[in-house]
């Protein structure tokens, strides 16, 4: 049977409440279903000690998740909207990702950030954004984006075992996204890529929602003969330097492609390390495909011109092929 | 609340002494350049330290401000290891990463330090709603300055502490400045304890150099608190305009107050003269622990088996 993402993660979500009695949910609306319905029924069944309605106070709510978390709670903290991170980020950054390290590793921080983002129609410029590569930039967090309903699901229950903190992106398009959960798969371990399509001409990197949109432009360099081998982070943060090792020295080429703007981008991380320290690998320059940099516009029509798609992509393959 | 005999107020006469003298050796070795960073010093506020964290039990967690020495070492914090890590050593509470504005002593309760003025009100927050949630009767201290009031998110914390009926104690040691700028020139608002009204949260501005004074009203607060009555919000004043406040040193004062009930003045000399031999003997020490080893820079930034797998 078909679950789509929303589902799924209320799954994950539920499984690990009923399995440690140390994870709670907390957030605004949380314990009203949440702004996407991916909490809902949760309070019903576990309470609303655990399943926890806040006001709207991120920078309040983020420190009170991480206190939380240093004193034996494993806080899975609801962050509506990607966009409202920039009020957490006083603590992300200044605390809840450095309490490890400036304790000298008497303290940790087992806390997970859920939060969506990137662009789903109307959403506009400050409710669409792709903001994950400034958490990148801070040591002591993990910054996970999973691209299909039961990625999600492992990766969401790995993130709240992992005992480090992590901020779990979710794109807003996938959420009616729909597939079968394999009920006996492994959790996926967090800091590994996957291979989402297997190729030998082109290796094309991506993340969260653009991998979906990479393996539909794959099909369609695969008509024209092009094999594409997709990588599907997972994790941005650490990168799994490997996977992306091994299958560019098969390919010779690769390409990232991420929703988020191209300046200062993930991409931009993963073309300098490609650059680095597989340069006698590569037949071509390393390309990016991203959003050109301007605020996400609200019509439709606007939205689309700026967006970048599998069109996009099947593009910029083809020159790097020529 | 507990009464005190006069040996628990000889003791806490050293307490006192001990965090003067302790500042004193941070000053003098900050200004010769063996002390780096931003160390600020609790001189003169020694008596708000000492009268709320004496009464505090290990088990309950403290989270400090940038001006925070005076509140670990009354919590009970080791005074050799707290000056190795203000001095980056080895041997230091954390090793050497955290320095003078991020002391932690987890196994003495101490959660925190901050170097960002309010980034302390919702960590503690978080852990009372953890004490809470695990049923414990322990409780979370915060201490900041009046200069946090200006930040949002000490109203978004009193209000969430508020609602939730959390087991913190926010003590604000009102100096009366916010960085170099008078309190006057930040707000409008006297009283920081006035803020309290608004949330329903329990408050009193009292003088907070006269230690007996501290430790009555801290006790009182800290007993309705371990009762589950919700938070409170104590405000120690310094300044000359309350009227109670006829002195500012703090130690003359509970000498005065204990030569008042008896107490011989050469007696509590003595008390001096040992403490400052004490603070001597962990200061040498600390100056004299290993530095860090260069080659574990990259330890803790993430679990051991993480590290592994993280390389940006």
């Amino acid at each position: 049977m078909q679950h789509t993402f929303i589902e799924i993660l209320r799954r994950a979500l539920d499984e690990e409440l009923a399995r440690d009695a140390a994870v709670y949910l907390v957030g605004e609306d949380v314990a009203a279903g949440g702004a996407f319905g991916v909490t809902r029924g949760l309070a019903q069944k576990h309470g609303t000690a655990r399943v926890r309605n806040t006001p709207i106070s991120e920078a309040a709510i983020t420190g009170l998740a991480t206190g939380a978390a240093l004193c034996g709670l494993k806080p899975v903290l609801e962050i509506m909207f990607i966009d409202f991170a920039t009020l957490s980020m006083d603590c992300l950054v200044n605390q809840t990702a450095k309490y490890r390290y400036m304790s000298g590793g008497q303290l940790a921080v087992p806390l997970v950030v859920r939060t969506q983002a990137g662009a789903a129609g109307g959403a506009a410029a400050q409710h669409s954004q792709s903001l994950e590569a400034w958490f990148i930039h801070v040591p002591g967090l993990v910054v996970v984006a999973p691209a299909t309903p039961a990625e999600a699901y492992g990766l969401l229950k790995s993130s709240i075992r992992l005992g480090e903190p992590v901020l779990f992106v979710e794109h807003k398009r996938l959420y009616t996204m729909k597939e079968e959960l394999a009920e006996d798969a492994a959790l996926p371990p967090i800091g590994r890529a996957r291979i989402a399509r297997p190729g030998t001409d082109v290796t094309l990197i991506a993340y969260s929602a653009m991998v979906q949109t990479a393996l539909e432009a794959a099909r369609e360099l695969a008509d024209a003969g092009i094999s594409t081998e997709v990588i599907d982070l997972r994790t941005l943060l650490p990168l799994d330097m490997g996977t992306i090792a091994a299958s560019v020295s098969k390919t010779h080429r690769a390409l990232i492609a991420h929703e988020a703007v191209l300046n200062g981008g993930v991409g931009a991380e993963i073309a300098a390390r490609i650059g680095a320290e597989l340069f006698d690998e590569l037949d071509g320059p390393v390309n990016r495909v991203g959003c050109p940099f301007a605020p996400i516009p609200f019509a439709p029509e606007l939205e689309r011109a700026l967006l970048p798609g599998s069109a996009d992509i099947v593009r910029a393959v083809r020159e790097m092929m020529e | 609340m507990t009464e005190l005999t006069l040996p628990d107020w000889k003791d806490m006469y050293a307490a006192l002494w001990r965090i003067r003298l302790f500042e004193g050796h941070v000053q003098r070795l900050a200004a010769a350049g063996e002390i780096l960073g931003f160390p600020h010093l609790s001189t003169g506020q020694e008596a708000v330290a000492v009268g709320v964290c004496t009464q505090l039990k290990r088990e309950d967690v403290l989270f400090t401000s940038h001006r925070g020495h005076g509140h670990v070492l009354a919590k009970g914090s080791d005074m050799e290891a707290t000056f190795a890590e203000i001095l980056g050593r080895r041997t230091g509470l954390c090793g050497g990463r955290g320095g003078s504005m991020h002391l932690v002593d987890a196994a003495n309760g101490v959660l925190g330090a901050t170097g960002v003025v309010a980034g302390n009100l919702a960590l503690a927050a978080g852990a009372a709603w953890a004490l809470q949630a695990q049923g414990r009767e322990n409780i979370s201290v915060v201490f900041f300055g009046d200069g946090a009031t200006g930040a949002g998110a000490f109203h978004e914390t009193l209000n969430l502490a508020a609602l939730w009926r959390l087991p913190i104690l926010f003590v604000c040691e009102n100096n009366g400045y916010a960085e170099f700028t008078s309190r006057e020139e930040h707000s409008n608002v006297k009283h920081v304890s006035s803020f309290a009204a608004p949330y329903g949260i329990a408050t009193q501005t009292i003088d907070g150099n006269d230690l007996p004074t501290v430790f009555a009203a801290a006790g009182a607060a800290i007993e309705t608190l371990r009762g589950g009555a919700g938070p409170y919000l104590l405000e120690y004043r310094s300044k000359e305009e309350l009227a109670e406040i006829r002195e500012k040193c703090p130690i003359e004062r509970l000498k005065r107050y204990l030569v008042e009930r008896g107490v011989d003045p050469e007696e509590l000399n003595a008390i001096g003269e040992r403490t400052k031999n004490e603070v001597l003997r962990a200061v040498e020490g600390a100056l004299e622990a290993p530095r860090p080893d260069p080659a574990t820079v990259l330890e803790f930034v993430y679990r051991a088996p993480m590290l592994a797998g993280i390389s940006g």
